[in-house]
């Protein structure tokens, strides 16, 4: 069984300050989810938490088993790619939902609907 | 040395991203609408994810590598349905 | 060959996720990931869909970069607006942003690159008309968002995706 506390000084320290920042930027976008006013500025805060924090936890965790190992870990950078790909499609699919959710009940604050592709289907019609 | 070293400052990240998952599950619980709560519930999938690879560095164990990768993969599918759910009150159509 | 890889980029993607998975080289995992990963090419071609045209790998390249510094970039510039919380002055909004590409692909590219970059969503898209609803967080000048979208991601996207 491998320890991390074989690791030589340099890498423990740079794994330790990586693996600080990445949580302090994630705590930062989870405290801006309870900070921030309405869902819409909250919808921007967890992106730091799947960007910038993920990556630096992840760079962390390839340096150390790189280094405990002696061969190159980069299975990692699965999960980078896995949510740099997803996270964007579920905060679409949400603001997109709670914006179809204001829309519905008349919500002011949002901005209507665009007339568009009513007007564009109706001109399909005849057509058909 | 560097076992110190490693010991403290994964201690310490793990504390910040307990706080974040507490935040999130605060807005989970205060809402105050469904969106919200959706959203909050995917911040705390992504803060468990991570809390999985910091237990990885601090143990050296490669279990949790697999186990993070399943938490990303099941929070995305969640996810995904409750938005579904959310925009049409149904999850299939 | 085309025949047998008619989504060379996805094969070769999925190629190496095996073997990352497996965390090996080995000749016997690279046959057997290679024969999943033609085999699920295979699969796609079957699904027909519109073939990407990637062009241009230096602007790949470049477009890679900027995305990678204005992550990092607007990763402290919402962290400050986290932190502040309720005590800031409120500046966030929806805007309209007119966008020219047609490409299917570019704007998949454009919507990922813009909802992972914290501080703006991507929220409709009107391919008749041409117009992008998006919502900023640090809305204090328009034009500045448009000029960015416009010149920064969406000219290079138009120029890898002809």
């Amino acid at each position: 069984m491998i320890a991390p506390g074989d690791l030589p000084l340099w890498a423990a320290i740079i794994v330790g300050a990586l693996t600080i920042g990445g949580a302090a930027f994630t705590l930062v976008g989870s405290f801006g989810l309870w900070r921030l006013r309405s869902f819409y500025d909250r919808v921007h805060t967890p992106t730091l938490g799947t960007s910038l924090g993920t990556v630096l936890i992840i760079v962390a965790s390839m340096i150390c088993f790189t280094v405990l190992e002696s061969r190159v870990i980069l299975q990692e950078l699965l999960i980078f790619v896995f949510v740099s790909v997803t996270t964007p499609v579920t905060l679409m699919l949400l603001a997109r939902a709670a914006l179809y959710r204001d829309r519905a009940e008349g919500n002011a604050s949002v901005p209507p609907a665009d007339p568009q592709p009513i007007l564009k289907a109706r001109e399909a019609e005849p057509d058909a | 040395m560097s076992a110190t070293i490693i010991i403290w400052s994964v201690s310490i990240a793990q504390i910040l991203l307990a706080l974040a998952m507490v935040a999130a599950t605060l807005r989970l619980i205060k809402g105050p609408r469904a969106q919200d709560r959706v959203l909050a519930l995917d911040t705390f999938y992504v803060n468990a994810m991570l809390m999985m690879l910091t237990f990885g560095i601090r143990t050296g164990g490669e279990l949790y590598f697999e186990a993070a990768l399943i938490i990303a993969v099941l929070g995305f599918v969640g996810t995904v349905a409750l938005a579904k759910f959310l925009m049409r009150g149904e999850v299939i159509e | 060959m085309r025949r047998l890889f008619p989504f060379p980029l996805l094969t070769l993607g999925l190629l190496g996720m095996w073997l990352l998975l497996n965390q090996t080289v080995a000749l016997g995992h690279i046959l057997l990931g290679g024969a999943v990963a033609t085999g699920a090419g295979l699969a796609m071609a079957a699904l027909k869909p519109q073939k990407p045209k990637i062009g241009k790998p230096l602007a790949v390249l470049r477009l890679l970069g900027i995305v990678a510094t204005d992550v990092i970039r607007s990763n402290f510039a919402v962290a400050g607006i986290a932190i502040q919380g309720k005590r800031r002055k409120q500046t966030s909004g929806f805007m309209t942003v007119p966008i020219d590409m047609q490409n299917r692909y570019g704007l998949a590219i454009l919507s990922i690159i813009m909802t992972a970059t914290p501080g703006t969503v991507w929220l409709n898209f009107d391919a008749g008309s041409g117009r992008l609803l998006i919502h900023v967080l640090d809305l204090k000048d328009e034009q500045a968002w448009i000029d960015i979208i416009k010149n920064r991601y969406e000219r290079l996207l138009m120029e890898i995706f002809q």
